[in-house]
């Protein structure tokens, strides 16, 4: 990994010097040792502190659209957008495929350095690890091989972990490890694609009716409406979002249960065609809510009922602007007569 | 709205999308040839069925419904051409969604109703009252004050 890092920083210092980014969004160590920090790099110089390890679970497309949002410019004095560098794992650079095409950034003014990825490591699940083995969750330094992670406590104990348990549910599932159509791809190992099937989603969806509305009331009923959610998610982008426009008001503003599910059930539906099933809204969930089991289902139907999957082709069109005239209709309710 | 109907026991009451050029003629249709039929929707007429909006059915589930019928012209007669092809896409994945997390699926449902099917949508007014019935109140998305 130590490679990969060395490799970004090169590379984020060659665009630099030859002036071709005015910006570069990559991760750096964070405080703590549990997560890598996004970081906003504007010079060659500001580049040294790049870093790439199994704690880099962001999804940094989240900060494109704000990037390229301005006021309408006067003709002929337009101010120039910036040239932006992202280090882009797939599930990046699938969320970026889904902000170009929706016209939320312009494709020429991105350089996307691709990284090809073994999955991140969850931190919730190194957590419960370090709980388990020392008693506090504490890390001073985390340090990785092959196939371990070796995390060290402020009394410097160094407790060793095998990697692959502890990896995000969401890559486990991730059918698109290596990015593609990135301007630069850094080499680096990757997991194999996962097959897709039984999934979250379909392990949940074979619960009987009951259960699952049990399930869902009470994964919700934890919700504090604190929107983190939608903030992290790199396709919510809207400026002005249905749960807080008051005209109309849509839902209510308190973590009232009905308004709650409703808030996640549209905003789940918003993401059709463009959730990439990059799990940052379960990360950001400062609840611990496990979104995934719904969230998904979305993915999943667009992906079965339109053939579509949010990808890493800029030219299919996203499959609610569009149709089929033979798309199924197999859900519309024929009365007795008539 | 009055939860008792005229016969004294609960009534389901069920908000209907209409598009204006198809289902609100179908509707207004069976209105005119004096075709019976639950007294149980609340017709809200809307441009086409392109326009719902998946909150308006989750609000009107909020607001009590008991059950939510959106009905469009038939795919292929749309006055815009394409809304309610488009619309289909959207009521797919709303019905899946809903289904999903545990919402009975006969409490929201969709259907095609042309201007000149008065008894089509007397029938299906029938059927979505009776599936609202089978499934009595609805309560899980409704809002309590």
């Amino acid at each position: 990994m130590a490679g990969v890092a060395e490799d970004i920083r090169r590379l984020a210092g060659e665009l630099f010097q030859a002036g071709k980014i005015d910006l570069l969004i990559g991760f750096e160590q964070g405080t703590g040792s549990y997560r890598a920090r996004p970081v906003f790099v504007e010079s060659a110089a500001g580049a040294e502190g790049l870093t790439w390890d199994s704690t880099c679970s962001s999804n940094l497309a989240v900060y494109l659209p704000s990037l390229f949002r301005r006021e309408p410019q006067k003709k002929g004095a337009e101010r120039a957008l910036p040239r932006v560098a992202v280090v882009a794992k797939a599930c990046d650079m699938r969320s970026l495929v889904a902000l170009i095409k929706e016209k939320q950034a312009p494709r020429e003014n991105l350089f996307i350095i691709g990284i090809p990825c073994r999955g991140m490591v969850d931190e919730r699940k190194l957590a419960a690890e370090m709980e388990k083995a020392t008693g506090r969750v504490d890390v001073t330094d985390l340090s990785e091989s092959e196939d371990s992670i070796c995390a060290t406590t402020p009394d410097g104990r160094k407790v060793e972990m095998a990697r692959e348990p502890l990896v995000q549910d969401a890559c486990r599932e991730c059918r698109f490890p290596v990015p593609q159509g990135a301007d630069a791809t850094v080499a680096a190992p990757s997991r194999p694609p996962a097959n897709g099937d039984d999934g979250a989603v379909l392990q949940f969806s074979r619960r009987a009716d009951e259960e699952r509305w049990k399930s869902f009331e009470e994964e919700i009923s934890r919700c504090i409406r604190c929107y983190a959610c939608r903030q992290a998610c790199p396709t919510c982008y809207c400026t002005e979002c249905f749960a807080e426009t008051n005209r109309p008001a849509w839902i209510g503003a308190t973590a009232e249960i009905t308004d709650t599910m409703i808030f996640h059930i549209i905003r789940i539906f918003h993401q059709a065609g463009r959730c990439v099933e990059c799990d940052a809204c379960v990360r950001a969930c400062p609840m611990g809510i496990d979104l995934r089991p719904f969230a998904g289902k979305i993915a999943l139907d667009v992906r079965e009922m339109f053939g579509f999957t949010p990808g890493f082709d800029l030219e299919s069109p996203p499959p609610l602007i569009t149709f089929k005239d033979d798309d199924r209709q197999d859900f519309i309710t024929e009365p007795h007569r008539g | 709205m009055n939860e008792q109907g005229m016969s004294g026991g609960w009534q389901p009451r069920i908000v209907a999308f209409l598009c204006n050029w198809c289902s609100y003629a179908g509707a207004d249709l069976a209105g005119v040839s004096r075709m019976q039929y639950p007294p149980s929707i609340r017709v809200i007429r809307v441009p086409c069925s392109g326009r719902i909006n998946p909150l308006f059915i989750v609000s009107a589930l909020q607001s009590g419904a008991d059950g939510v019928l959106v009905s469009g012209c038939h795919p292929g007669d749309c006055h815009y051409l394409s809304g309610n092809l488009v619309a289909r896409r959207k009521f797919a994945l709303v019905k899946n969604l809903l289904a999903h997390v545990g919402i009975e699926p006969e409490r929201v449902q969709f259907s095609w109703v042309s201007a000149s099917e008065g008894a089509r949508f007397a029938s299906l007014v029938e059927k979505v009252t009776e599936d609202a019935r089978k499934l009595g109140p609805q309560r899980k998305l409704a809002k309590v004050l």
